[in-house]
């Protein structure tokens, strides 16, 4: 069967679930085998749960390269592993750098490549896939035409679904090629304690109508109830009111949770952009004429700092 | 010495426009005026500024597009870029990230440059990756979607704000960076500005003049294939109520028929 490579993005020693959505996906155009690079001593358990996952073989490859150099090492590897193993189709997940390792292996395999998939499925000519584009206003599908299809798939376009399978490990020894921009320090982001936000089920986003920095705590207290990540309008962050990490729009995170609350937020395309492939949406605006009504499945027009509280309260008696 | 920045930009459809697809499915260049990419300016304003603190240092901002692709020279020019270099052949419409990364690294060589500095993505492909194919091609270190970037004795330095872990990273030049728009408000053309760039000298390129074979690049040297591009069924509006002091309980009501609570 033909051998799809995942590479398994990885994060504290344990695999990001975008990557468990991979090998999900993987499985419907041929075999999965996950690729984990630089994951020190890690390695094996995250081999585990990619076996777990539907992993036949599990390539490992370790060494400083790939914490001390940005992207190119990852390429080296992937793209070793991907001529030696003769993959039939290489799935990375879409994130900054995600698509640039993705570009730059199908580059020097002289690959298409497709970025940003929202699904993926076997056809005729190779994996057909299924982008958003246009600020989601369009669907295109696409196949690649020339040599191994890689693709970088966006989270949350599937549902993890384990499937065990062997997680053999394989230790790889990678010919580095340097010419990399050097890493001179890494500080992790500080964990909120909630879901990130590209790969949360559910979002809750204040909008301008939020007012204030303070405003946040009841989107934040609606978000916990709900375990919830929190998302902010391009609006609230050009006001500092919430840090740009959390800007759900055109130029921030791309989201598409089964659930997204926006809470004053009148819904203007670069917002819509962000989040018009969500599920099932839901906001809360004072202003009835607000365009992001448009969009919802249910909406409420009235006050945000009434609406939130009793959602939340009402959601703790349940 | 003379530190030479080239900087790339895309003409792109406005993104508050209505965009759509061509006939042969690729991006509609004609329905929605277009302009510099926004996400371009935030290159534009990086290398400006980087010039501003070097001794010596010229800016040069390259694009590969159509005849009205020179409005987003202009545009850069009236920012404060020194001259441009447009690339323009019929052969190039259709090309996929592959191709414009192919002739715009052979324009690059050309022209010369100790710098490259390109925005995040574009706002109409949005795919991210052309600065890191340019760094492979090129076979330069990429520093990219950094947030904030600097240049000091032949060395690029800058942050770069990933989903898990915030990165600073640095690499001798000649390299290729990316910035973000979280790496500071572009400025406005002044008149001045708008005055001068009419001066200012534009280079026009063809696929000849760089060495390009025409079946590489377009639509025909494309490496994916798009089979269908269909508008997104509009989103059918559903309840809406007015909050009479219970629109919180409504709203629970809904979300717990949807299982979500």
């Amino acid at each position: 069967m033909a051998e799809i490579l995942v590479l398994v993005d990885h994060a504290d020693g344990a695999v990001r679930k975008p990557a468990l959505e991979l090998l999900t996906i993987a499985r419907r155009i041929g075999e999965p085998s996950a690729v984990v690079l630089g994951a020190g001593e890690a390695a094996a358990s995250i081999a585990a749960t990619a076996g777990e996952y539907g992993a036949a073989t599990v390539y490992v490859a370790d060494g400083t390269e790939f914490a001390e150099q940005l992207v190119v090492p990852k390429v080296d590897a992937l793209t070793q592993i991907a001529e030696e193993k003769g993959a039939a189709a290489v799935l990375v997940t879409s994130s900054g750098e995600g698509k640039e390792i993705a570009a730059r292996v199908a580059l020097r395999l002289g690959s298409g490549l497709i970025t940003d998939a929202v699904e993926l499925e076997a056809g005729e000519n190779g994996p057909v896939a299924t982008q958003s584009v246009f600020a989601a206003s369009y669907q295109v599908r696409s196949t690649v035409s020339k040599g191994v299809p890689v693709v970088t798939v966006k989270p949350n376009s599937a549902a993890p679904e384990a499937a065990p399978a062997a997680g053999a490990v394989e230790n790889v020894s990678v010919a580095f090629t340097g010419n990399a921009a050097k890493v001179v320090s890494r500080t992790p982001r500080v964990s909120t304690g909630r879901p990130e936000l590209t790969e949360s089920a559910i979002v809750v986003s204040g909008g301008r109508g939020v007012g204030a920095a303070e405003g946040f705590g009841v989107v934040e207290k609606l978000a916990d109830s709900l375990g919830a990540a929190v998302g902010a309008s391009r609006a609230a962050v050009d006001a500092g009111w919430y840090p740009h990490a959390n800007q759900v729009g055109q130029t921030g995170k791309q989201v598409s949770p089964q659930l997204y609350v926006a809470a004053g937020i009148s819904g203007a395309i670069q917002h819509r952009a962000g989040m018009q492939t969500s599920k099932t949406i839901v906001a809360v605006n004072k202003d009835p004429e607000a365009p992001i009504f448009d969009l919802v499945d249910y909406g409420v027009v009235g006050d945000l700092f009434e609406v939130l509280p009793q959602l939340t309260d009402e959601i703790g008696t349940r | 010495m003379t530190l030479k920045i080239a900087v790339c930009v895309k003409y792109v459809p406005d993104a508050t426009g209505d965009r759509g697809f061509a006939d042969d499915l690729t991006t509609d260049r004609e329905a929605v005026d277009g302009l510099l990419s926004e996400l371009d300016e935030y290159a534009v304003e990086q290398a400006l500024q980087i010039s501003e603190e070097a001794d010596d240092a010229e800016v040069t901002v390259v694009t590969v597009g159509p005849d009205d692709a020179r409005d987003a020279l202009r545009k850069a020019l009236s920012m404060g870029a020194d001259k441009a270099v447009h690339v323009n052949d019929e052969s190039i419409h259709g090309s996929d990230v592959f191709a414009t990364s192919a002739i715009l690294a052979k324009a690059l060589e050309k022209t010369g440059f100790d710098l490259v500095v390109c925005g995040m993505a574009s706002t109409d492909g949005a795919m991210g990756v052309l600065p890191a194919l340019l760094a492979e091609r090129l076979n330069l270190p990429q520093v990219t979607l950094l947030s904030e970037v600097s240049v000091e004795d032949g060395t690029v330095k800058g942050r770069r704000d990933g989903d898990a872990a915030t990165e600073l990273l640095q690499a001798p030049l000649p390299a290729v960076v990316s910035v973000t728009d979280q790496s500071g408000e572009a400025r406005y053309p002044s008149f001045k500005g708008i005055m001068a760039a009419k001066k200012k000298p534009v280079e026009e390129l063809d696929l000849d003049d760089l060495d390009v074979d025409a079946d590489e690049v377009g639509l025909g040297g494309s490496w994916t294939l798009v089979d269908s591009a269909t508008p997104r069924p509009p989103r059918t509006q559903g309840t809406i109520v007015t909050d009479e002091g219970d629109g919180g309980k409504q709203l629970a009501a809904f979300l717990a028929a949807q299982k979500f609570i």
